[in-house]
């Protein structure tokens, strides 16, 4: 099975912390990393190709930071690589970024299975995948927390608010994953030694053939971003934790929060 | 003029984004329409109108009668078609939040998924949605000529009925049979809890070694009348609690009188769903643990040993 896994660089949002004056969200020097939902997306591609054959390729467009993150991916099992890197391509929506993947993937040609992670881990805004679909014009199957293969088809357990809709689809297919669907593994060191042996291409705009004119019409221009106001005590209580109990439980009641 | 499409396939999120609609009437030239697809669509318009719609879109075609994103993402686009809206609303269900970036897609329209804030200034339309894992607050200018937003449950109040009617139009739409099978639907074990309302809630986090030390964090909540929510490892990933029972980003907003906090290290992703709490309390081993950033009264220690003598204490102050 031929399978592309589209994965989406970003700081690790572990890491930020917030101004105190401005609330501001300082990113500078941040390390780059996958999301989340990315790595359970790769995981499960990987698991596929170890059950029934086949290759995984890794693909995801950014910054030039991506020369060194896509090393995860190759290291966490995807047997080569795809890195869109462009000045276009630093700042990109959803919209964008669905048009610059499906570019690429129309070069790449041959694929059985698309997978994503259900959003990312900075925005979480979950549009990627069911865009990239539309592009391809190919089904989809979103918040997918088990999938199995068999006779040519897929079938997919969708995790909805309600219910686990058990869903059917034959190939090529995208699907979605939930953070539900597996842990993924820590490559061992031979992995991470192995991953830059591996093939990457590296594709810019002209290659994908991108202009400035296919990223018109889609604007949402962000005029603030701030983290809100928190207004705590922040009173801590350390050491003796039976003198402390006390402490807090007299705290909790002078709020007038304990009890019904 | 602003003119509004709305749709949902939860009549009452479909409701709260028409009482939306009906304020942006009361203030701005603007025109609400709603799409309702679906078995029984037609017998359902009355309601949508008492809500604020003046017209009402409806198809019953049999391809609608189950929800399959893509062909309810072409019924949408061909319902656009014929009503020219300049923004749709969408309610941000999993189902409604791949559905606004299919139709966006189609309609070559900026989306906007997750929305919490929406505010119509000077012919702008300005969206609010949590960003950075849920650190920040982001509110950005839709300007695209096509706007999609799809809105999280909940962030409009419901209007009031007025006993008000509108015009129905059948929408005539040609669709094809989806590509993909609903094979079966399970119900989840759904448990009658609903956390939002809570005045006390206990949150558990990883900092809980094993499921059944949840028993722990049971006698506790019972001590203090709570209700029990927890981070998404719990619930989603080691299923420990129902995921009815997720605080956060991708779960429940909460805003209890007071929120205790146990074994939680304080990741962004979680603290979204407590930010409203009026008094945050954090337990946790690790001093340097980030919820101690937002607590109002953190305690440096082992869950283990804190609860017990906090049910102890709590159970002698109140006798």
């Amino acid at each position: 099975m031929n399978i592309i896994v589209c994965l989406k660089q970003n700081v690790d949002m572990t890491q930020v912390r917030i101004k105190k004056e401005t609330r501001e969200p300082m990113l500078d020097g941040l390390p780059f990393i996958f999301g989340d939902m990315d790595r359970n997306a790769l995981e499960e591609a990987v698991r596929m190709r170890e059950k029934v054959g086949g290759q995984v390729i890794a693909v995801s467009a950014g910054s030039a930071n991506l020369k060194e993150t896509i090393k995860d991916a190759l290291a966490g099992g995807a047997d080569e690589a795809v890195i869109l890197i462009d000045p276009m391509f630093t700042k990109i929506n959803s919209p964008k970024t669905a048009k610059i993947l499906a570019k690429a993937i129309q070069k790449i040609g041959k694929y059985d299975l698309i997978v994503l992670g259900e959003g990312s881990t900075d925005n979480y805004s979950g549009q990627v995948g069911p865009r990239l679909a539309e592009i391809l014009d190919i089904p989809a199957i979103t918040y997918v927390e088990h999938i199995e293969y068999a006779n040519n088809k897929i079938r997919a357990t969708r995790n909805m608010e309600e219910s686990l809709e058990l869903v059917e689809s034959s190939l090529p297919l995208l699907i979605t994953v939930t953070s539900g669907i597996n842990e993924p593994r820590l490559p061992s060191l031979m992995q991470i030694l192995k991953a830059s042996k591996k093939p990457v291409q590296e594709w810019n705009a002209s290659a994908v053939n991108i202009t400035s004119a296919d990223f018109t019409g889609d604007d949402y221009q962000i005029i603030s971003n701030f983290a809100p106001v928190e207004e705590r005590k922040g009173v801590i209580f350390e050491g003796e934790l039976d003198e402390n109990i006390d402490k807090l439980v007299n705290a909790l009641q002078k709020e007038g929060v304990l009890g019904v | 003029m602003l003119d509004i499409l709305v749709f949902s396939e939860i009549e009452e999120i479909a409701f709260e984004l028409l009482s939306w609609g009906r304020k942006v009437k009361e203030s701005n030239n603007a025109k609400v329409s709603a799409v309702i697809l679906g078995n029984n669509a037609k017998e359902k318009a009355a309601r949508y109108f008492s809500y604020g719609a003046d017209k009402i879109y409806w198809s019953d075609d049999t391809l609608l009668t189950d929800f399959y994103a893509d062909v309810y993402a072409e019924a949408l686009y061909q319902i656009i078609n014929m009503s020219s809206p300049e923004l749709l609303l969408i309610g941000s269900t999993r189902r409604g939040k791949e559905l606004a970036p299919r139709v966006a897609q189609k309609w070559s329209a900026a989306c906007v998924t997750d929305a919490i804030a929406l505010n119509t200034k000077d012919q702008e339309l300005v969206v609010s949605r949590y960003t950075m894992g849920g650190a920040t607050i982001s509110a950005g200018v839709l300007k695209a000529p096509h706007k999609v937003v799809s809105v999280v449950p909940k962030t409009f109040e419901l209007g009031q009925k007025e006993p008000i009617l509108g015009e129905v139009v059948e929408a005539s739409v040609k669709l094809q049979d989806s590509r993909l099978k609903i094979v079966e639907r399970k119900a989840k074990q759904s448990e009658t809890v609903n956390i939002e309302e809570a005045q006390t809630l206990i949150c558990v986090g990883r900092g809980l070694n094993k499921k059944e030390d949840l028993a722990l964090v049971e006698a506790l909540a019972k001590t203090l009348n709570a209700e029990i929510g927890c981070t998404r490892p719990l619930s989603h990933d080691w299923h420990w609690l129902s995921e009815q029972r997720e605080v956060g980003l991708s779960g429940k907003k909460c805003k209890p009188r007071l929120c205790l906090s146990l074994g939680i290290s304080g990741q962004i992703q979680h603290i979204v769903g407590i930010r409203d709490a009026k008094i945050i309390v954090g337990i946790n081993k690790d001093k340097s643990a980030p919820i101690f950033e937002i607590t109002d009264y953190g305690l440096v220690g082992d869950l283990y040993e804190a609860v017990p003598l906090l049910i102890k204490k709590i159970r002698d102050s109140v006798s």
